[in-house]
């Protein structure tokens, strides 16, 4: 794209502030600024993403065929367990934290996150926690098995790693709340006085959203696998039914907290693909302020569907027709967005860089699997999807090319910010055409399988799944492979990219959209020690 | 930065730190908001297990129901459990008596005890026991085995929707818990 702003002087920008980076690897323990631990998040991200990654393909090398072709039932299990676990905790949602740490104080013009301190920790717990979930996979017994939902009785099996992934899941959950509650801070009390809550661009206010949800819900899950903890070693019988308890409780906790964490990795989604998109339409953003409303009354429904999980527990027909009907509610603000981002597009003066044509990805892809849940929703038809591939595919189709192509999205749209060099469009263009393409040859088959009765979390299976799984497997190999082009692209632009100048605004007319643009690329060490006196307003 | 705006994040944080914590302590009332939610629904086929009085109910000889027995070990628990009839077909308000029996497999004495579930659950309520070797834990001498009786009768109100009902036991293993006590 066209420079239009010229470059500022660096040197002149950094004057006002006494101190830059910290020299030496020890800048990267203690760190207090924003954009040093967004970065610390984000490649701590891309790292699980690659160790999660690994783990997927593991389990697709061994359903290439049926039959057992290189590891054990039980190792099956816990990579299917851990991947999960991985990929939720360690990958989707760190990098959401990630960008939140990098943009939110830039785009609300203030500058730095509200609790710096907190905000180091946060981080580190993070990567303790996770530490510890890879350490039980060395565990005599082996890494959890039982899946990543931890149903009892079947998880209290788990061998010696059953306390320190209970653990794991409390450094995890805490770090998790300290982030959110550093992220409704910095909204509520760092914003330019010219940045009032109805100007804030839609990936701030759906992060803030998503914070208030992660406050609600980390919690109650902390509170279940305590449950657990004490059910295996002090003789409780919270899940227990020979004490009295019941099993399927510890359901109903867990999609209480399970159910709004989909959410969790989907609202920021969410704000990111309304950041990108009207950038390359040349066009504001349709519908801001009903953006604004359908995320939030996603947010309040994600906490009263959440045994769409349970049908299959027997529950009454009550129970069965309300979470069904409460359920499909959720496509209807769904619809709104799906809508909205469509009509941004529309008539607008489009191109196609690499961010925008994982955005355009993400709606088409993300719109599927939102049908596959609405499906889903139909409380007798869900008799025969639960538990199957076609829940697999549903829940990878809102995860893979909606999270996970966002965040790559995310990736190309601000790296040039972030770092000052541009990253190769040829190479981020053939990214993501291997990408989009091998996600729909990886997941697409699963949606037959399940139809045909394809059990999930299984190692081996009937020889009239093979041809689907095969051509699945095939699809998984080439997703997975097509992700070292971005790690390639990630290191190649940190280490200077093409070489091209890159401008302040960095994509044409960006600076209309949103405050991060007006600064210099790459971003000072600090920015905004004064606020902006005025803000981009919604209509330009 | 300022006092004013490190004063407004202390409060923030403070509240935020509150809410967390009132929702980890939410998670654990779920666990009594559950069991009472049951009880008042009887939704989730949980069975009484306390005896009822051998009342007299006026038998409805013109409908007839099947009641099914189904036994099931938890965790492959050592012993042997089955009833001793698969089904009974019986009439509203009338009293039956079936047996089961259950045997100890090892060599050392054993606690175990049986939970009972009812299916569909809503029917459960109208599924009443005078007698039952659920209500208590049991012990067994080593490689005991004994014939337990299960006396119950089906309330008439039950709704005519209901045909067949499932009665299922599974036995625990108690041994450990016990001898920790
Ligand atoms: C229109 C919106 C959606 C509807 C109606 C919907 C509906 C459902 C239903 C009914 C199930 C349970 C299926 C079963 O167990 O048989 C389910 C599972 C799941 N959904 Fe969705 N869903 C929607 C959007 C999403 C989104 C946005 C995400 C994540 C970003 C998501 C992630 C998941 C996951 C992870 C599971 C599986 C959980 C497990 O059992 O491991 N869904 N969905
Ligand atoms: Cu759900």
């Amino acid at each position: 794209m066209s420079a239009v702003i010229a470059p500022h002087d660096h040197e002149h920008d950094d004057h006002h502030d006494d101190h830059g980076p910290m020299k030496g690897w020890i800048r990267w323990i203690i760190t207090t600024n924003h954009k040093d631990i967004g970065t610390l998040y984000l490649l701590f991200a891309l790292a699980m993403f690659f160790v999660g990654g690994a783990m997927a393909m593991v389990i697709r090398a061994e359903l290439f065929e049926p039959g057992l072709q290189f590891v054990n039932p039980q190792f099956f299990n816990s990579m299917t367990t851990m991947h999960a676990l991985v990929m939720v905790f360690g990958a989707v949602m760190p990098a959401f934290v990630g960008l939140a740490n990098w943009q939110i104080p830039m785009m609300i013009g203030a500058p730095d996150m509200a609790l710096p301190r907190m905000n180091n920790m946060s981080f580190w717990m993070l990567v303790a926690g996770v530490l510890l979930l890879a350490s039980t996979l060395f565990m005599e017994g082996g890494a959890p098995a039982a899946g990543w939902t931890l149903y009892p009785p079947l998880v209290l099996q788990t061998g010696a790693a059953l306390p320190f992934a209970i653990f794991s899941v409390h450094l995890l959950g805490i770090s998790s709340i300290m982030g959110a509650i550093n992220i409704i801070a910095t909204i509520f009390n760092m914003r330019a006085p010219a940045m009032t809550l109805m100007k804030m661009p839609l990936f701030v206010w759906t992060w803030l959203i998503t914070a208030f949800l992660l406050i609600a819900i980390m919690p109650v899950f902390a509170g279940a696998v305590t449950m657990l903890l004490t059910d295996r070693f002090f003789d409780t019988s919270f899940f227990d039914a020979a004490g009295g308890g019941d099993p399927v409780l510890y359901q109903h906790i867990f999609w209480f907290f399970g159910h709004p964490e989909v959410y969790v990795m989907i609202l920021p989604t969410f704000g990111v693909a309304s950041t990108i998109i009207p950038v390359f339409a040349r066009k504001p953003l349709f519908g801001y302020s009903s953006m604004v409303y359908a995320t939030a009354s996603i947010a309040f429904l994600s906490f009263i569907v959440w045994a769409h999980h349970m049908f299959l527990v027997g529950m009454p027909m009550a129970g069965e027709l309300y979470f069904m009907y409460a359920t499909m509610l959720i496509a209807i603000p769904t619809g709104v967005k799906v809508f909205n981002w469509t009509a941004t597009m529309w008539k607008g003066a489009m191109t196609f860089e690499t961010p925008m044509l994982f955005s355009i990805a993400f709606v088409v892809l993300f719109t599927m699997g939102g049908f596959t849940g609405l499906m889903m929703a139909v409380a007798p038809a869900d008799f025969q999807y639960h538990d199957t591939y076609f829940i697999v595919a549903h829940f990878h189709y809102t995860l893979v090319p909606a999270s996970v192509f966002i965040l790559m999205a995310a990736g190309y749209f601000w790296l040039p910010k972030w770092t000052g060099h541009m990253y190769n469009e040829k190479i981020g263009k053939l990214h993501f055409w291997l990408s989009a393409i091998s996600v729909n040859i990886l997941f697409f088959p699963q949606h037959f399988l399940g139809l045909a009765g394809m059990p999930r979390r299984i190692p081996d299976y009937a020889v009239q799944f093979a041809d689907w799984n095969m051509v699945s497997s095939i699809g998984g190999f080439i997703f997975g492979l097509s992700q070292l082009l971005f790690l390639y692209i990630v290191i190649d632009t940190i280490r200077g990219g093409t070489g091209e100048k890159v401008t302040d605004e960095v994509w044409e007319d960006a600076h209309k959209h949103s405050l991060e643009w007006t600064l210099p690329s790459p971003a000072p060490y600090h920015t905004f020690t004064t606020p902006p006196e005025t803000v981009p307003s919604e209509h330009f | 930065m300022t006092d004013e705006l490190q004063r407004k994040n202390v409060r923030l944080v403070r509240t935020l730190l509150l809410v967390a914590v009132v929702m980890f302590g939410f998670g654990f009332a779920l666990v009594p908001l559950y069991d009472v939610l049951c009880k008042v629904t009887g939704l989730n086929g949980k069975v009484d297990t306390t005896a009822v009085k051998e009342t007299g109910y006026q038998i409805d000889s013109n409908r007839e129901l099947t009641v099914e027995f189904v036994t099931a070990l938890n965790e492959s628990a050592p012993m042997e459990f089955r009833a001793e009839t698969p089904n009974l077909k019986v009439h509203p308000g009338q009293f039956y008596t079936v047996n089961f029996y259950a045997q100890n497999k090892t060599d050392k004495p054993m606690v175990a005890q049986a939970i009972p579930s009812i299916s569909p659950g809503l029917a459960a309520e109208y599924f009443k026991k005078t007698e039952c070797f659920c209500f208590t834990e049991q012990k067994f001498k080593p490689r005991e085995g004994r014939i337990m009786p299960v006396r119950f009768v089906v309330d008439p109100k039950i709704s005519p929707e209901y045909k067949t009902i499932t009665l299922a036991y599974t036995f625990f293993d108690n041994t450990e818990k016990a001898e920790k006590q």
